[in-house]
């Protein structure tokens, strides 16, 4: 009984409702879409701030690594290339190496290391060979390496062309 | 009437002091065998008050540049008076800190304190949680050493690893594609302004779940039932132990940061060599240690966005854990608390094992 009575006026109520319930829905469309398009011309603008913007790559594909007679053999130094840190190696058979400095597994600065003549970084424990190939621990692929010109007491380093 | 009294019911008659105080007043902490674990929370809030203000002491000094901030901690450490005991004092409590929420996120897991309808309590718990590592992460980078700048490039590049957002998320938190002065003005702002406005409002969060729904009673003791003097009034009974509670935690906190004062290190250098025996904080470990172990790929997939990915899993889980509990039937509580167990050995091994490795 008591069901009946409820149901029957709600019936009603759907049916005299219909009408103005399309045009509170455009309402609501329109209302709910120029609020939408005003969040989001506050919200577009300050995502692309967040974003920094793209710098000019660091195009360097050469830089001056270091003075002949600088390094013992059987030692190393850090220099700048570009925008990152690279190797200078003077290897114990007396050749000169070179290739980046950043380890292949999370971008810590790599070291020589003259007592095992390894690459090793201090991060994670990785180490590679004198030719920038990964040996041990979770490095995933090989330090890029670089080409050495020497010129007159400078030895300059470049990028590989075939890279 | 005395002055104070008179300003007091000044105020009571404007403002009804007694009825804003009511819900604290009337507020009771459960009494029984594990009610100590309760104080871990408070001691956690009282250290974040140190480290507000400290931290606004600290701002007094500091100059967040990449050619100043070395330099202006410096000058705090070894020319302002006391500077060394205000930085000192800001870096120890950061560590027992984050100690502290993890010891009560712990005990709040061990005594399925999460149960319904306490879910969002906890999950706010771990928002707070992983805002502290936040203040963790970005405070780390500000005195501009060589630590601070290699724990910040390898965070920043791990964060690097998750596939589709990860390279943007790199560029948006270094402010470009390398670490240096952008990063630095990045995580200042973030460390001093953007952390602490969300960690208030979590905080207040939190609070007001706790004040509403009262502390959990574990499972056991429930079950024993009702029994006589189970409670005591929080104020101010349970406030004062929290007091004394604090005070112990004051006193640890001044004796290690005078006999251990915070290290300043060396200044970054951007193309310099990472120092042997490099390592992240203490509650950074167990991820430091994971990376280490995980070889360099696993089934052709590299090893490092496996560990990565297995973080994120595993704290996604560990967020929803009482949504996970109630799924599974009447043997959950014995599930979630070996759950929880395995977690804290696979936590505290691996953080000992970094610890105590080179």
């Amino acid at each position: 009984m008591l069901s009946k009575a409820v149901s029957a006026p709600s019936c009603e109520t759907a049916e005299s409702l219909a009408k103005p319930k399309t045009r509170r829905s455009a309402l609501r469309y329109l209302m709910g879409g120029s609020l939408a398009a005003v969040w989001m011309s506050f919200v577009y603008p300050l995502i692309r701030y967040l974003i920094p913007p793209a710098e000019a790559a660091a195009t360097a594909n050469e830089a001056l690594a270091g003075a002949m007679g600088e390094l013992k053999p059987n030692s190393a130094k850090t220099f700048r290339f570009g925008n990152h840190p690279a190797l200078l190696i003077h290897r114990p058979d007396g050749q000169y190496q070179s290739m980046s400095a950043v380890c292949t597994h999370l971008g810590c600065t790599v070291q020589y290391q003259p007592e095992t003549q390894q690459i090793w970084c201090p991060c994670h424990n990785g180490r590679y060979d004198l030719n920038g190939r990964n040996l041990q621990g979770p490095p995933p692929r090989p330090l890029t390496t670089f080409d050495i010109k020497v010129r007159g007491e400078e030895i300059h380093v470049s990028r590989r062309q075939d890279a | 009437m005395a002055g104070p009294a008179m300003v007091r019911q000044w105020i009571d008659e404007r403002v009804d002091l007694r009825g804003m105080f009511a819900p604290l007043m009337d507020k009771t902490v459960p009494r029984h065998r594990y009610s100590h674990w309760y104080l871990l929370g408070g001691v956690t809030l009282f250290l974040f008050g140190v480290q507000v203000c400290t931290g606004l002491l600290l701002l007094l000094y500091y100059r967040p540049s990449t050619s100043e901030a070395y330099e202006s901690l410096q000058y705090l450490t070894n020319r302002v008076e006391f500077g060394w005991l205000v930085r000192s004092v800001h870096s120890w409590s950061a560590n027992l800190m984050i100690f502290m929420a993890f010891a009560h996120m712990f005990s709040v897991a061990f005594l399925r304190a999460y149960r319904k309808p306490r879910e969002l309590t906890w999950m706010s718990g771990m928002v707070l949680l992983l805002l502290c590592l936040g203040f963790g992460f970005s405070g780390y980078l500000l005195p501009w050493n060589t630590l601070s700048f290699f724990a910040t490039k390898v965070g920043t590049e791990v964060a690097g690893r998750v596939p589709v957002i990860g390279h943007p998320t790199l560029v948006f938190m270094r402010g470009g594609e390398d670490i240096g002065a952008a990063t630095l003005a990045r995580f200042f702002s973030l460390h001093v302004v953007i952390l602490p406005a969300l960690t208030v409002g979590m905080i207040l969060l939190h609070l007001l779940l706790v004040q509403k729904f009262g502390m959990s009673v574990p499972p056991s003791v429930e079950k024993e039932g009702p029994r006589f003097g189970n409670k005591v009034k929080f104020f101010p009974n349970y406030f004062l132990r929290d007091v004394m509670t604090w005070s112990v935690a004051l006193a640890a906190l001044l004796i290690l940061a005078v006999v251990h004062p915070a290290e300043l290190g060396k200044k970054a250098d951007p193309f310099g060599p990472a120092p042997a025996g490099i390592k992240p904080e203490w509650y950074f470990l167990a991820q430091f240690q994971t990376l280490r172990l995980l070889p360099a790929t696993i089934l052709h997939i590299d090893g490092e966005l496996i560990g990565v990915l297995g973080f994120g899993l595993a704290g996604a889980l560990w967020l929803v854990l009482p949504l996970l509990e109630g799924r599974l039937g009447r043997k959950s509580g014995h599930w979630a608390r070996v759950a929880v167990l395995a977690g804290l050995v696979y936590l505290a091994s691996t953080t000992l094992y970094a610890y105590f490795t080179t």
